[in-house]
Parts: C-alpha cells; sequence; structure tokens
C-alpha cells in the first residue's frame, strides 16, 4: 500500500470538505483495502466516514424504509423489520460474503464496490475500464462475466444489496459540496455505453448519505436467491430478487431483478409483464424465469449461466405462492 | 482532521482487556500492528484478501477480518485477540476442547476459528450445528476437514452452560 493522509471526519460536511485531489471514502473499507493492496489506487488522502454518528441507522417512516450508509450487512442481516417486511434484502446482506466480511462491510459501500473481474483486478491487464484498449474477459477466462450487455466491457455488477434494493424501487440520497441529491437507484448505475470508466454518477466529493426503500404495497411479497459454486463463502454465479404483490394467488405486479448477470444490476423486465394478471404457478413461473434469459448474449464459458438463472428465477416466483 | 502525511500514527485503544498505545507507520493493517509493533503473533496471516479467515479478531466483540481493518480504525475500539482467550492462566473451554479433540492439527488456522466460535458462543450459547457451520463458514482449514472443529465447538458450548459433557466417540470411516 502506498503512503497517504487520513482524515477522521466527524460530520457528512467536514468528510465533503476533505474530498478533493486525490482523496478516497473509506467507510468499511473492505473493498478499499483490497484495491489498495492490489495497487489499483493510489490515493493521497483516506477520509474515514466511519466515526459520523447518524449514518448508522434503519428506520421506518411513513413513505419507507430509511437506512443509513454505514449500516452493515450483519446487522441488515438480523435487524427484525427488514427481515420481517424486506425479507428479501436481508437474505441478501445474509448470503453475501463471509460472516466476519458482514460484520465490516456497509451498504453504502456494498453499492460502491468496483468489479470483481479478475482482469480488472490485476494491475497488470490494462483493460478498458482501466483506459485500457481491450477487455480481456470477452475472449479469455469468462465464466463468471455477464450475460447481458457484454459487448465492450463484460464485468458483472458485484453489489448484493442492489439487486433487492433496486427490485424494492430504491432511492440513495447524494449529498456533495453543492447540496444533496435523490436518485433512483435505477439511474444511479452506468452501463459501459455510458461511461466504461466508472459504474455509478457519484462524484467524487459525494457520499451516500441514506438508502430509501419506498413503503411496500399491500400484500407484497420478496425473496432472494444466490447460487454460487459453493454453499459458502462464494460469489455468486446467479443471483436473483423477486418482489410481487399479489391478491389471492394472482400477480398484480411483478418486480424481478438479476444480480451477476450483466454490468448493472439487470432489470428482466419481459419477465415481469408477463407475470403481471396471471395466477402463479409452474407454468407461469417457469414462461417468466424463460423470459428473463431472452436476449441474453452469453460468451464461451459463461453459457451455463442461462440454465442457472432460469432455475432460480423461477424458484423465487413460485417461493412467493407458497409463502 | 487532515493529518498530513506522517511517518507514524499514535493511538490508545484497550487490547484483551488492558489499554495500550502504539506508534506505527499510519498505512499499516491491524494485523501489522499486532503482530509487528505489539509483538503479538498469535493472530495469523493468511491470503491478506479477506478469503482465508486466519486472521480473525473482535472488535468491539465482533469478528472481523484483521488483514482489511487499518491500524488507525480501532481508536478507542476494544480489540481481543487469541492471546486475550485465556483467563488467570487457565484455557478458554473452546481452547480446551479444540486440543482435547484434535480439532487444531497445523494449527495456523487455529486462532481465527477460536474467536469466531467465541464471538458466536457468546450471542447464541446453544447453536445447532447448522448454525455452527454458518458461523464458522469465513475460515478455511486444509487439515481437519471441519467435523473435529464442529464437535469442539459443540462440547465448549455445553461446558460453558455448565453441563456435564463427554466428546463424542471417535468415528473413523463409518467404524467406532
Amino acid at each position: 500500500m502506498n503512503r497517504f493522509e487520513w482524515t477522521d471526519a466527524a460530520t457528512v460536511h467536514e468528510a465533503i470538505s476533505q474530498l478533493n485531489g486525490r482523496a478516497v471514502v473509506k467507510a468499511g473499507g473492505v473493498d478499499l483495502l483490497d484495491r489498495l493492496k492490489e495497487g489499483l489506487e493510489a490515493p493521497q488522502r483516506l477520509v474515514n466516514i466511519r466515526n459520523i454518528r447518524g449514518l448508522d441507522r434503519i428506520e421506518e417512516g411513513k413513505d419507507g424504509l430509511r437506512i443509513g450508509p454505514l449500516v452493515t450487512l450483519a446487522r441488515l442481516s438480523e435487524d427484525k423489520l427488514v427481515l420481517e417486511r424486506y425479507t428479501a434484502l436481508a437474505q441478501a446482506a445474509g448470503r453475501a460474503a463471509t460472516p466476519q466480511i458482514r460484520n465490516m462491510a456497509t451498504a453504502g459501500g456494498n453499492l460502491l464496490q468496483r468489479p470483481r473481474c479478475w482482469y480488472f483486478r490485476q494491475e497488470e491487464f490494462h483493460c478498458r475500464r482501466k483506459g485500457g484498449e481491450r477487455c480481456f474477459a470477452l475472449d479469455g477466462e469468462n465464466q463468471y462475466h455477464a450475460i447481458f450487455d457484454n459487448q465492450l466491457c463484460a464485468i458483472v455488477h458485484p453489489s448484493a444489496l442492489a439487486v433487492p434494493l433496486m427490485a424494492f424501487g430504491a432511492r440513495v440520497v447524494l449529498t456533495g459540496s453543492k447540496g444533496a441529491r435523490e436518485v433512483e437507484l435505477e439511474r444511479f448505475f452506468v452501463t459501459p455505453e455510458q461511461d466504461i470508466m466508472r459504474e455509478n454518477i457519484i462524484a467524487p466529493d459525494e457520499l451516500i448519505t441514506e438508502i430509501k426503500v419506498p413503503r411496500l404495497q399491500p400484500a407484497t411479497r420478496s425473496f432472494y436467491i444466490k447460487q454460487g459454486e459453493k454453499e459458502s463463502f462464494d460469489w455468486p454465479v446467479a443471483d436473483v430478487c423477486a418482489v410481487l404483490q399479489t391478491k389471492g394467488n394472482v400477480c398484480l405486479k411483478a418486480s424481478i431483478v438479476l444480480g451477476a448477470a450483466a454490468p448493472v444490476p439487470w432489470r428482466a423486465s419481459k419477465a415481469e409483464a408477463s407475470l403481471a394478471g396471471k395466477v402463479i404457478n409452474e407454468q407461469s413461473a417457469r414462461e417468466a424465469a424463460r423470459l428473463s434469459m431472452e436476449g441474453a448474449t452469453p460468451l464461451a464459458q459463461n453459457r451455463y449461466k442461462l440454465a442457472v438463472f432460469e432455475a432460480i428465477v423461477r424458484r423465487a416466483i413460485l417461493r412467493q405462492a407458497s409463502s | 482532521m487532515t493529518e498530513g502525511i506522517r511517518q507514524k500514527a499514535h493511538i490508545e485503544f484497550r487490547l484483551n482487556d488492558e489499554a495500550v498505545e502504539v506508534a506505527f507507520a499510519p498505512h499499516k493493517t491491524l494485523l501489522e500492528v499486532l503482530r509487528e509493533d505489539l509483538n503479538l503473533t498469535g493472530t495469523k496471516h493468511g491470503c491478506e484478501l479477506g478469503e482465508c479467515g486466519t486472521c480473525t479478531v473482535l472488535v468491539d466483540g465482533r469478528a472481523v477480518l484483521s488483514c482489511l481493518v487499518l491500524g488507525l480504525d480501532v481508536e478507542g475500539r476494544e480489540v481481543t485477540t487469541v492471546e486475550g482467550m485465556a483467563e488467570e492462566g487457565r484455557l478458554h473451554p473452546l481452547q480446551d476442547t479444540f486440543a482435547d479433540l484434535g480439532a487444531a492439527q497445523c494449527g495456523y488456522c487455529t486462532p481465527g476459528f477460536l474467536l469466531v466460535a467465541k464471538e458466536l458462543l457468546e450471542a447464541n450459547p446453544q447453536p445447532s450445528r447448522e448454525e455452527i457451520k454458518e458461523a464458522l463458514a469465513g475460515n478455511l482449514c486444509r487439515c481437519t476437514g471441519y467435523i473435529k472443529i464442529y464437535e469442539a465447538v459443540e462440547l465448549a458450548a455445553a461446558r460453558m452452560r455448565g453441563e456435564e459433557a463427554r466428546p463424542a466417540k471417535e468415528i473413523i470411516y463409518g467404524y467406532e
């Protein structure tokens, strides 16, 4: 790791005022320390926001759930309110990484992780996302890479929380030197075509200061499934969140988001549309699962993901019918 | 506030129930500070990337990976390493059962396992086998195959609940 200055910010304002030049934000530090050790970044200053008070709350108000960016994945996975009402969010937090990492990693940091693509993480590969000429995954080792929107760069978005949060229609509050702005998570993430050097729209002098999950419609349930190669301690090869509003066993509205599928959390719009107004059963779930993979452009080594996604999308939908 | 690029950071925190102060290069991880500046080498240096769990310590009672925590980050906090598990010269029940049941072979992963198991038993005195597996899922052991580790945690849990407990009879290849 390079040498750096250390700023221990006591307030959001103080943190923002220090975010100039080659400064980076440090919260849980899990991804940041990894990047520093790999030599991917050499910041001049670390601005520690871990000790800012008030950024670690989970609260439910009239308009829904508010999650502070410093809430750890462990707390999200254990929180009674989240478990009961926003089940998929607790499930995603509890299935990510390992117990130790869940004790350290924060909700804000989880959304802001850089890609885990092994070519991106290796200092030696100067890939497009680092300003280079090519994506090494396209004709390289691409078994864990994207099956949608993978022409320019085949990373998959690494955030587990983004999958349920986007399915719930969450928004993030970004606070910077020019004030605060609120953005739908759906518009927060950036595709390679929009800007290949970044995964989201946050500015260098901004912090995520709140994550807002809108109040759920009545009779809405959510379910998250992660499929890894191993039972624990693994990145997903595929993950999915299905949020379904139902009347009896008829689906009124479906929101289905796939993780580990594309450079951004990927909304399965055709699958959502096919479920609306239908009785939730094996047949309608199977059809939605098939549609969720329509338009996929798998690479040489990741065609297997299509079958995995179809299986977990179908299961996530059927879990709502049986719960 | 900004402190500039300094040769040494100086912090105070509680380590194994004692107040300590230490000076170190500011980019050092907690793992390096513990081993190199405080001479507590019980915490082991493994993958350095958060993948093996052998550097686990408790910060404010929660298991974290000391290779991904900066030393500067524990200022004012409470850190427990494997050296802090024994009390008044007596080993922690987990240390006893790990030794008695052969839950440690080469021993390199043992300090990490002991600390996550300690965190687990403090929160949940009667964990099921599944809960133990889940709690220990972030620690790799390449010798034991884990079964003896689970049994050691179960036996320690029983003893800590004050139960008369004996180790399960050893089974090798399905034969008692």
